[in-house]
């Protein structure tokens, strides 16, 4: 039975992380994410759960603990965002390579510098390919459903790589919203026990994790972990429709909002699609055929099913709340277009950087962005391509 | 039960040959003493810090490790085996482990002094049931002997070169075990393979069986780095402990007890002189290097000492 | 049901088949990698003159002095010995003694 409450992105989270009764909860403080650990350190405290809660001092060594933990046989969970995703990059390649299905509450905020604690998504998108799978979420609802499904997705025998839930920093971790819960025994059974074939703490098959690696063994390595990512939409999919069963709430790769007919379209992640798709409303109520893709599984990135998406889109701007200071566009950008190079040519892209550091995104900006859509869909010319929107010019 | 080393032999074997390490190298000799101290019917997870230790024994496809074995990164061994130990806790309170496991993690001066000292001070603020062992050769020696903090005064390292001016390292080295000792954790030592090694193995065993979080700082002399005669291993440690360069030290609840007081305290000398590392300081002009260094470890050695009360 | 971990000792394992994460399911199988080869000098033995006071098992850096069911010393294990001496150096009663491979 579910149940409604009113709860911040991040309470939802710890919820999510009390009901999954995780073995281990290795974190440290940062904003925005440090509401998390600090739910969850009470949840312990108050015997809710029969979690070790590990209080380490820096990220680095929460990411540590959590893949000694994962590779001694624990279910593992922690939090972080920014400069503190930055301090784990090495042991996010390491868990990821490892095969520790290790989850991640990813608060996305600025990374520096400057320091900045609001929200972009310059964080999550640097570790793109440090080869965890990446879930984003568009509010409270999806942050919690996710973090549920990350666990699952993760622990599949197909595919032991760890998850990130991501989620935007103060929009969605700290403003309150209506929230439907599943009960605790609900999660329980959708998520299961944790018993890896191979672990630490199995006296009876010890085990030795991390070897040196050299020419001879490592390509292959890396070429299993590959695989990995890509049996991993299947299994995203399979996870999605079991919960869609217990909730009736429907998850795929990404969201496709008005999408049937349109002519111009957004790419987009997290929060920002809620403003977005205000603007698509209105605009289809001016008989504008416009759409929007809001994008669930960033890693592994859902080629096929995206281009399938767009392929009858005429003009398309991928929004980008990070820049890659490549001088050529976001890297949400750089992953529509390559998928859409030699499947489906014809349709004119252009790039925006937005948001950055917390930039409020107004409506107004969004519209401008369809409009300039709906001019390039009649003209045919594209004019620049890697733009900006909310920065003084 | 007394230290026999009759009886001390008896115990399996923990680490295999087949590991790479260097002919001679004082590292395998201290991880066996230490493994020798687990209890034959307990099982261990030892961790390691990157370095040469952990390169040379887990190349895959194979592994010297007869227990569990863990590495992941160089400045992070503390952290990584807190996890496995947490880990541990909740397993054993939902019944899925049934005997007994302990948790070692070794680093290399380096993955200890350096780069891996604030992993390790989290590790054992915590208090987790584990024990940290540092087997200090004084250098990065897995990338090619560059000092660390743990390098003596005036040696010649590739990265502190005795040079025309610089005389090789111009610090003092830092006091490891007396910081970790002030981490108030139960038990802290600091030992070297001497004699019939009954002082390593008892500090093992206390540090393995004592429970919450232990420290144990090994001398481990690297035949390569410190340029002396490979078969000189167990010669380089006893003269370490006589000239009190390396001196035998236990902090067993805040109490200091120095295990070993030399009759007969040689002068530093006799350590540094059959070094490579050292050379420099036996050339004509230079004498006051060795001045300072006996100074140094003349006032590191009343101190402790005086700690001892 | 527990999968077979697939652990090839072999140079030509494909990918399909290589443990994931690199993971090693035969606890101490460094024993079949022999390291004897990198010996340039080798340690005698002298059964008569060793007394079995078990000082030379323990400054072995590469395990090779075996020890049997009643705790005395057997003849070194050649596959892994490098030949080091420090065994020799240690031995009180001159019963290890260092000659060309």
């Amino acid at each position: 039975m579910a149940k409604r409450d009113r709860l911040s992105g991040n309470e939802a989270v710890a919820v999510a992380m009390r009901q999954i009764n995780p073995d281990v909860v290795a974190a440290f403080p940062i904003t925005p994410s440090t509401e998390v650990p600090q739910y969850f350190a009470s949840f312990v405290a108050d015997g809710k759960v029969d979690t070790e809660f590990i209080p380490v001092e820096s990220e680095h060594s929460a990411m540590s603990a959590c893949i000694g933990a994962q590779a001694a046989g624990a279910r593992t969970i922690t939090a972080t965002s920014a400069n503190g995703l930055a301090l784990m990059w090495e042991m996010l390649y390491i868990a990821a390579s490892s095969r520790l299905p290790v989850t991640l509450a990813a608060v996305n905020r600025a990374l520096s510098g400057p320091i900045n604690i609001n929200n972009d998504h310059s964080d999550t998108m640097g570790a793109r390919d440090s080869g965890w799978i990446q879930l984003y979420g568009e509010n409270n609802q999806e942050a919690y459903d996710n973090l549920i499904q990350a666990v699952k997705i993760g622990e599949h025998p197909d595919v032991m790589l760890p998850v990130m839930d991501c989620y935007d920093g103060f929009i969605t971790s700290h403003a309150v919203e209506n929230i439907e819960l599943l009960e605790d025994d609900e999660v329980k059974a959708f998520v299961g026990e944790y018993n890896p074939d191979f672990y630490l703490n199995d006296r009876e098959n010890p085990i030795s994790v991390g070897p040196l690696d050299s020419v001879s063994h490592y390509f292959e390595h890396k070429r299993l972990q590959a695989e990995a990512m890509k049996n991993a939409k299947k299994v995203i999919l399979e996870v999605a429709a079991e919960f869609e069963k217990l909730t009736g709430r429907k998850y795929g790769l990404f969201e496709e909002y008005m999408m049937e007919d349109a002519e111009i379209a957004i790419v987009v992640i997290n929060s920002t699609a809620g403003t977005a798709k205000e603007v698509v409303k209105s605009l289809r109520a001016k008989g504008v055929k416009a759409g929007l893709i809001k994008i669930r599984v960033y890693r592994p990135f859902p080629v096929d099913e995206i281009v399938k998406a767009l392929k009858k889109v005429k003009a398309l701007a991928v929004l980008d709340k990070c820049d890659s200071f490549n001088a050529a566009g976001g890297p949400l950008f750089t992953d529509v277009t390559s998928a859409l190079y030699g499947r489906a040519d014809g349709i004119k892209v252009i790039n925006y950087i937005y948001g950055l550091g917390g930039r409020d995104v107004k409506t107004d900006d969004i519209e401008k962005v369809y409009e300039r859509l709906a001019d390039i869909a009649k003209t045919g010319s594209v004019g620049e391509i890697y733009n900006y929107f909310g920065v003084r010019e | 039960m007394a230290y026999n080393l009759k009886e001390a032999v008896k115990r399996p074997e923990r680490l295999t040959g087949g590991h790479r390490m260097c002919a001679g190298c004082g590292a395998p000799v201290v991880v066996r003493t230490i493994l020798r101290a687990i209890k034959p019917e307990d099982h261990a997870v030892i961790g390691s810090a990157t370095g040469c230790l952990e390169v040379s024994t887990c190349l895959y496809p194979y592994t010297a490790w007869k227990d569990s074995f863990i590495h992941s990164a160089f400045e992070n061994a503390g952290a990584t085996i807190s996890g496995a130990e947490a880990a541990y806790n909740v397993m054993k309170k939902k019944g899925k482990i049934k005997g007994d496991i302990k948790f070692i993690a070794f680093g290399g001066d380096g993955g200890t002094y350096d780069i891996g000292l604030q992993s390790l001070s989290g590790a054992m603020e915590r208090g987790h049931d584990m024990v940290y062992v540092c087997y200090d050769n004084g250098a990065y020696m897995n990338t090619g002997i560059q000092r660390s903090s743990a390098t003596p005064t005036f040696a010649d390292t590739t990265t502190s070169p005795a040079g025309s001016v610089i005389p090789g390292k111009t610090q003092l080295k830092k006091d490891l075990t007396l910081i970790m000792a002030n981490h108030n954790i139960p038990y802290v030592a600091q030992s070297a393979p001497i004699g019939n090694f009954k002082d390593l193995h008892e500090k093992a065993e206390k540090a393995i069986y004592t429970p919450g979080a232990a420290f144990l700082n090994v001398m481990a002399p690297c035949p390569r780095g410190w340029r002396y005669d490979t078969p000189m291993l167990m010669q380089i440690c006893k003269l370490a402990v006589d000239t009190c360069i390396w001196p035998l030290f236990e902090v067993e609840n805040g109490k200091y007890k120095v295990n070993y007081k030399p009759k007969n305290k040689l002068p530093v000398e006799e350590f540094l002189k059959v070094q490579g590392r050292f050379r420099h300081m036996f050339k004509k002009g230079n004498e006051w290097m060795i001045e300072k260094f006996q100074k140094d470890i003349d006032e590191k050695w009343e101190m402790l000492l005086k700690l001892e009360g | 049901m527990r999968r077979k971990l697939k652990l090839s000792l072999d140079s030509d394992v494909t990918w399909k088949e290589i443990s994931p994460g690199g993971v090693i399911s035969e606890a101490g199988n460094a024993e079949k990698f022999k390291t004897g080869d990198w010996r340039s000098i080798r340690p005698v033995w002298i059964v008569e003159k060793c007394t079995q006071c078990m000082l030379c098992f323990p400054v072995c850096p590469d395990s090779s002095i075996p020890v049997d069911a009643e705790g005395k010393r057997t003849e070194f294990d050649f596959d892994h010995c490098k030949g080091c001496g420090v065994c020799a150096q240690v031995c009180p009663f001159d019963a290890i003694e260092m000659t060309e491979n």
